[in-house]
């Protein structure tokens, strides 16, 4: 019996095993992936970087410029998660199963966000950049859909989690819809949600960097400038940049998430 | 007589309460934090909206341009420098780059997970490892790839690579978290009947991490599918995404994104599917 149970479990994860290498070898095969060449390329890329990729003298002059392009990109991701997460609280109360107004709606909002949500921003920078041309606005279009459509199904989730059983009780006592969302249901679900949006603010500043080398906006076009142009130097400078202001961001945001949880 | 001046006691109580409010809200920490952190996201929004770089742009314009190509993207969606045949063969492609990035950093972030939780080494070592970790998370995918084409020349090599590093910080950060959960007299109990530290790894563990384990790589693998399209699109790296930047940048093609947005479309919403159908049968067996 024992013995039964150890050779199925024995085969069962050796079956699991050879089917995941058996899409490997397909993955490798299809995307014309060279093994030799990965692994030969790794020590070249560190003795190129330690080499060539870091910032100079000289290239502290792009410093302002740099600067001001950064700020934009933090300034396009932040407006586009905020205006975002006002438009995924809507949707979100109407898409959830204990606030929805009926299910008509519930089911509309609730695709509505599906879509969103799953084209990539990358996709949507692309589309956009047809009559946005190369401003900001393509940048934030493209994060703010992505941004919606993301923080709609996490708001949807809190809302689950934590106002099922307030809801019930203040309908028993014969509160209204409005009273029902305004004094129960936002206020219990405000610090998971802002813990939500900081998430995805951090998030949408790196999506902003290939936004923009996409679309020819902020910083990614900054990087992608200097990259073509074969200064290293300068470009390193702006990795750099961005490093120190998404470890910024993030210390400020685990701070307030520490507070408010 | 005694109840009127009740009453009249108790008008005297409502007036004295409406002309001094009971301060029902407390402002503790966390409710000031909440408030500051609104505001903050208020203003800088609008002043991000007074500080773009808006080029002249006919707001209202472009808007309806935008809806004209988003139905002429969706409802007249064609081939014109593709066939179908082809574009499922990008599709795999970019499913393949997903699926190597997803497995090579799954490998690697199962080893520096079990470093990197603080229950089975020490505590500096686990701090140096998070500590890597969050720096490789803060450069942006796309510029890991980029540096990783400078020498391995742009194409899968770099694109594999550049998004394993941004796996690997994932994953790390996902594993150690729920090798921590693991109750550490489960540990104390193996180490104290002698088992060695790989028994302990691979015997307790892992095991009782797996469902988490296997629940985070596929969200991984959802996202790398994502990340792959956006590579193809702004690294060279192949796959749908290449069509897609060429169609959108050299053939202004907008009906032909259509298209390739439908694939990207049916290919994401079907993992989400599997996804959800794969964790119930996770929860049902675990």
């Amino acid at each position: 019996m024992q013995a039964d149970f150890f050779a199925r479990k024995r085969k069962n994860s050796l079956g699991f095993f050879g089917i995941l290498v058996a899409i490997t070898v397909g993955a490798i095969v299809i995307t014309e992936y060279d093994i030799v060449k990965g692994f030969e390329s790794l020590p070249r890329a560190v003795t190129w970087a330690l080499g060539n990729f870091y910032p100079t003298q000289e290239s502290l002059v792009k410093f302002p410029d740099i600067l001001s392009s950064l700020i934009e990109t933090l300034l396009v991701s932040i407006a586009a998660t905020s205006i975002g997460a006002v438009f995924a609280l809507f949707f979100a109360i109407m898409g959830s199963n204990t606030t929805r107004v009926n299910a008509f709606f519930g089911s509309i909002s609730r695709v509505i966000a599906t879509l969103f949500r799953n084209i990539d921003v990358a996709a949507w920078a692309l589309i956009l950049l047809f009559s946005f041309g190369q401003s900001s606005l393509t940048g934030y279009f493209a994060l703010f859909f992505g941004s919606f459509g993301f923080l709609t199904r996490a708001f949807v989730e809190t809302i689950d989690e934590v106002s099922g059983g307030s809801v019930e009780a203040l309908r028993a006592t014969g509160a209204n819809y409005a009273s029902i969302i305004f004094q129960s249901v936002i206020p219990s679900s405000v610090p998971q949600m802002l813990s939500w949006v900081l998430f995805m603010i951090e998030t949408n500043i790196r999506s902003a960097t290939l936004i923009g080398l996409l679309t020819g906006s902020g910083i990614g076009f900054t990087f992608n400038l200097y990259y073509k142009s074969l200064n290293y130097d300068i470009a390193s400078l702006v990795v750099v940049t961005i490093i120190v202001s998404i470890l910024l961001i993030e210390s400020i945001s685990n701070y307030v998430r520490r507070v408010i949880l | 007589m005694d109840v009127n001046e009740q009453v009249v006691s108790g008008e005297q109580m409502l007036k004295e309460q409406s002309s001094k409010p009971i301060k029902i809200k407390l402002l503790t920490k966390s409710t000031i934090a909440i408030r500051i952190t609104l505001l903050a996201l208020a203003f800088l929004t609008v002043y991000a909206f007074f500080s773009f770089d808006y080029k002249e742009i006919d707001f209202g314009e472009a808007m309806l341009a935008t809806f004209a190509n988003i139905k002429a993207m969706f409802f007249e969606a064609h081939f014109n420098h593709f066939t179908f045949t082809h574009a499922l063969y990008q599709v795999l492609i970019t499913l393949g780059l997903a699926f190597l990035t997803t497995i090579f950093g799954a490998v690697i972030a199962v080893f520096l997970g079990l470093l990197a939780a603080e229950n089975l080494t020490s505590k500096r070592v686990s701090a140096g490892i998070k500590g890597i970790v969050a720096f490789i998370r803060a450069v942006p995918t796309v510029l890991w790839v980029l540096i990783f084409a400078v020498a391995a020349g742009l194409g899968s090599v770099a694109a594999v690579i550049g998004m394993t590093f941004h796996s690997v910080s994932y994953l790390v950060k996902a594993y150690s978290e729920s090798f921590e959960e693991l109750d550490n007299g489960v540990i104390e109990a193996l180490q104290s009947s002698g088992a060695s530290f790989w028994q302990i790894i691979f015997q307790a563990v892992i095991p009782s991490s797996l469902t988490y384990m296997i629940s985070w790589t596929f969200l991984r693998f959802e996202i790398n599918f994502a990340v792959a399209v956006a590579m193809g699109a702004a690294a060279g790296a192949g796959g749908i995404g290449f069509d897609m930047f060429m169609a959108s940048n050299f053939y202004l093609d907008i009906r032909e994104i259509g298209t390739i947005t439908y694939f990207i479309l049916a290919i994401a919403i079907l993992l989400e599917v599997f996804a959800t159908k794969f964790k119930k049968k996770l929860r049902v067996n675990g």
